[in-house]
C-alpha cells in the first residue's frame, strides 16, 4: 500500500466557545471509500469542509493528493470533486448550462453529455435549477463534483433529506465511483449508508474519532451481541432488565429497552418470565444483528439521531 | 490576472448576462423605469426644447448608469446567502473573476438601454443633435464600473440582505437628490453644493448633462473620468480585500475602517475640486445657459 492520499493529523477547529474538532486524525487509501460516521454536530461537516480548502483548523495537519488544501490553490483544487451539505445555484441557471459552467473552470473536462446521461437527467437538461426536485438537484450536484475527473471526490451527507427511493439511486451512484478506482470520503449519519458504502468508517462524537475500522472490524468489536428492542406497557424497575440471563447491557431510549445479549433466546425466555411476575405486559418486541448502531451505542450510551 | 483568470471572467461574465435577462425584476429596474422616467421628465420638464431634452437624457443616463450599485450589491449579498458563492469557491476561480464578472456583464447590459434612450430622445421627442458621443460612451463606460465596484463594496461590508437594502436605500436617495440627477444642483445652496462634491454620482451627473447637451470639453470630461476612475480602483480593491464567499462570514470591523483609510485619494481629489476647482462654477453656468435657452448649436462634427 502506497502513501494516503488523505491524512489527517491532530486536527483542532473552535466556532468560538464551541469546539468543533479535539484531535481528528485519519488516513485515506487511495481508491478507499471512507465514511465519517457520527450525529449532527459531531464535527464531520468541519473536517471535510477543513480537507476541500473552505476551513481553516485551529491546529493539525491535512492533506489532500500531498497538498495542503488551504495554500494550494488551484492546483488542489483540480484535484478534487465535492458535493456540499448547504450549498444552491441560481434558480434560472439551467442544468446543462450548470455543468458546463463549472467544466469551463477546470483543465481536465469531463463530457457534460456523458455527466447528463450517467446521472439521468438528459430529460432536464434544459430545466432551470429552481424546477427540479431534491433528488435531482442532489443527482447535478453529484454531477457537478465530476466536472472535472476528479481523484478525490468529498461527499458531505449526500443523502440527507431525501427519500429512500432517491437514496437508493445516489448509492448506486457512489458505488459506481468505487468501481471507478475514486477516492471517495464520505459523511453519513445512516448506518446503512456507511455499511452499505464504506471500506472502513471512522465514528465521529463530539469532535472526536472515538473508533475505526472496516464495518465489519467494528461490529465484531461490538461484544458480538444481539440486539433486542423492546417496548413494555409499564415502566421497569431500574436495572430488572440489565440482571436477565444473556443481556450483557441495557439502555432506556425514549421508552423502548435496548438489550444486547449473547444468547438471545434465553434472555426472551427470562425476560417473558420477569414480565408475568410483575404483571406487565410487551408490547413490542425487535432482534437485529449487531451494527454500526450497537458500536456507537456502546461507545457513547446514546444513538446516532439523539 | 493570469490568462485562466480572463477566461473565468468572460465565462462568468456569459452565465449572469443570461441569468439577468431571465429575471423579469432586473428587466423593470434596468429597462422599463429608466425608460419610464424618461418619458414623464421629457413630457413634463422638456418643454420641447432641445436644450432641456438634452439636459434630462443626461440625468436619465445618469440614473440608468447609478442603478448598477444596487442590482449588483443585491445579487452578490443574495448569492452569498444562498449557499451560490461557497459553490463557486470550490471551483479553481478566485475573487476578482467573480467580481470582475459582475462589473462586465451589468456594462454589456447598460449599453442597449442607454442607446434606447438616446434614440428616443432623438426620434420621440425629437432632440435636435446627438450630444458629445464618444464622450458620453467614456462615461457611461467608467460610471457603469465605479457605480457596479460601488455596490461590490456595499455587498462587501453588509452582512445581511436587510443591512445591504437599508445601506443601498440611503444612497440611492442621496445620489439621485444631491447629485444634480433629478434636481438640477444649481438651485441648492452653497454648502449643499459642496456636500454633492463628496458625491461620486455628481461627477457622473455633471459630466453626463455636459456631454449630452454638448457642453463638454475634453478637459472638463477628463476631471470626471479621473475621478470615477479613482473611484472603480479603490472599490475594486476594497471589495476584493473583502469578499466573503461563505455566508456565515461576517466583515470584521477593522475591515470596515479600511474602507475609510482606502477612500484617502478619492477624498484627496474631492477636497482639491473643493478649494480650487471650478466645477461648481461651471454647474452654474451650464444650469444659466439652460434656462436662458442658449444651448449651443449642434457642433459640425455631430451633423
Amino acid at each position: 500500500m502506497g502513501d494516503p492520499i488523505i491524512q489527517v493529523e491532530g486536527l483542532y477547529k473552535s466556532y468560538g466557545a464551541v469546539e468543533a474538532l479535539r484531535g481528528v486524525s485519519f488516513t485515506v487509501e487511495q481508491g478507499e471509500v471512507f465514511g465519517l460516521l457520527g450525529p449532527n454536530g459531531a464535527g464531520k461537516t468541519t473536517t471535510v469542509e477543513i480537507l476541500e480548502g473552505m476551513r481553516t483548523p485551529d491546529r493539525g495537519v491535512a492533506r489532500v493528493g500531498g497538498l495542503d488544501p488551504e495554500k494550494s490553490g488551484s492546483a488542489f483544487k483540480e484535484k478534487i470533486g465535492a458535493v456540499l451539505q448547504s450549498t444552491s445555484l441560481p434558480d434560472k441557471l439551467r442544468v446543462k448550462e450548470a455543468i458546463d459552467l463549472f467544466a469551463n473552470f477546470y483543465r481536465h473536462r469531463a463530457n457534460t453529455d456523458d455527466l447528463l446521461r450517467r446521472f439521468q437527467l438528459e430529460e432536464k437538461r434544459n430545466a432551470f435549477y429552481s424546477q427540479l426536485s431534491g433528488g435531482q438537484k442532489q443527482r447535478l450536484a453529484l454531477a457537478m463534483a465530476l466536472v472535472n475527473d476528479p481523484q478525490v471526490v468529498f461527499l458531505d451527507e449526500p443523502t440527507a433529506g431525501l427519500d429512500p427511493q432517491v437514496r437508493r439511486e445516489i448509492y448506486i451512484i457512489i458505488e459506481e465511483l468505487k468501481r471507478d478506482k475514486k477516492t471517495v470520503l464520505l459523511t453519513t449519519h445512516y448506518i446503512e449508508e456507511a455499511e452499505r458504502l464504506c471500506d472502513r468508517v471512522a465514528i465521529v462524537d463530539y469532535g472526536r474519532v472515538i473508533a475505526i475500522g472496516t464495518p465489519r472490524e467494528l461490529k465484531h468489536s461490538s461484544m458480538g451481541t444481539t440486539r433486542i428492542e423492546v417496548r413494555l406497557a409499564k415502566p421497569v424497575m431500574d436495572g430488572a432488565l440489565a440482571r436477565l440471563e444473556g443481556v450483557a447491557d441495557c439502555r432506556e431510549f425514549d421508552g423502548t429497552y435496548v438489550l444486547h445479549s449473547a444468547r438471545p433466546p434465553q434472555t426472551i425466555v427470562a425476560l417473558v418470565k420477569q414480565l408475568e411476575s410483575e404483571n406487565n405486559e410487551l408490547q413490542s418486541l425487535e432482534m437485529f444483528s449487531p451494527s454500526l448502531e450497537d458500536v456507537f451505542i456502546e461507545l457513547t450510551g446514546r444513538r446516532l439521531r439523539d | 490576472m493570469p490568462a485562466n483568470a480572463f477566461t473565468n471572467t468572460w465565462t462568468l461574465t456569459k452565465v449572469r448576462m443570461r441569468l439577468a435577462m431571465r429575471n423579469r425584476t432586473f428587466l423593470f429596474f434596468s429597462l422599463i423605469m429608466p425608460l419610464s422616467f424618461l418619458f414623464f421628465f421629457s413630457l413634463v420638464f422638456g418643454k420641447g426644447q432641445s436644450g432641456w431634452i438634452a439636459y434630462i437624457l443626461g440625468a436619465v443616463l445618469t440614473m440608468t448608469v447609478m442603478g448598477s450599485f444596487w442590482g449588483l450589491s443585491v445579487q452578490l449579498v443574495m448569492f452569498r446567502e444562498q449557499g451560490i458563492l461557497r459553490r463557486f469557491r470550490l471551483a479553481p476561480i478566485g475573487a476578482g473573476p467573480m467580481l470582475a464578472s459582475s462589473i462586465l456583464s451589468n456594462y454589456l447590459m447598460v449599453i442597449p438601454t442607454v442607446a434606447i434612450e438616446i434614440l428616443v430622445c432623438r426620434w420621440a421627442f425629437h432632440l435636435e443633435f446627438w450630444g458629445n458621443l464618444w464622450a458620453i460612451l467614456l462615461l457611461i463606460t467608467i460610471g457603469s464600473a465605479a457605480f457596479s465596484s460601488f455596490g461590490l463594496i456595499v455587498a462587501s461590508v453588509t452582512n445581511t440582505m436587510q443591512e445591504t437594502q437599508v445601506i443601498n436605500q440611503l444612497i440611492w436617495t442621496a445620489f439621485l437628490f444631491l447629485s444634480g440627477t433629478t434636481v438640477p444642483l444649481a438651485i441648492f445652496p452653497g454648502w449643499i453644493q459642496r456636500v454633492a462634491l463628496f458625491m461620486p454620482a455628481t461627477y457622473l451627473a455633471t459630466g453626463l448633462e455636459a456631454a449630452a447637451t454638448n457642453l463638454a470639453g475634453a478637459a472638463e470630461i477628463l476631471t470626471d473620468v479621473v475621478a470615477l476612475a479613482i473611484g472603480i480602483l479603490v472599490a475594486f480593491e476594497i471589495s476584493r480585500q473583502l469578499f466573503r464567499w461563505e455566508p456565515e462570514a461576517r466583515v470584521p470591523g477593522r475591515a470596515k475602517l479600511w474602507v475609510l483609510v482606502a477612500m484617502i485619494p478619492f477624498r484627496s481629489f474631492v477636497i482639491y475640486e473643493n478649494i480650487a476647482g471650478t466645477r461648481l462654477l461651471r454647474i452654474h453656468l451650464q444650469y444659466q445657459m439652460l434656462r436662458n435657452r442658449e444651448m449651443p448649436e449642434q457642433t459640425h462634427q455631430d451633423r
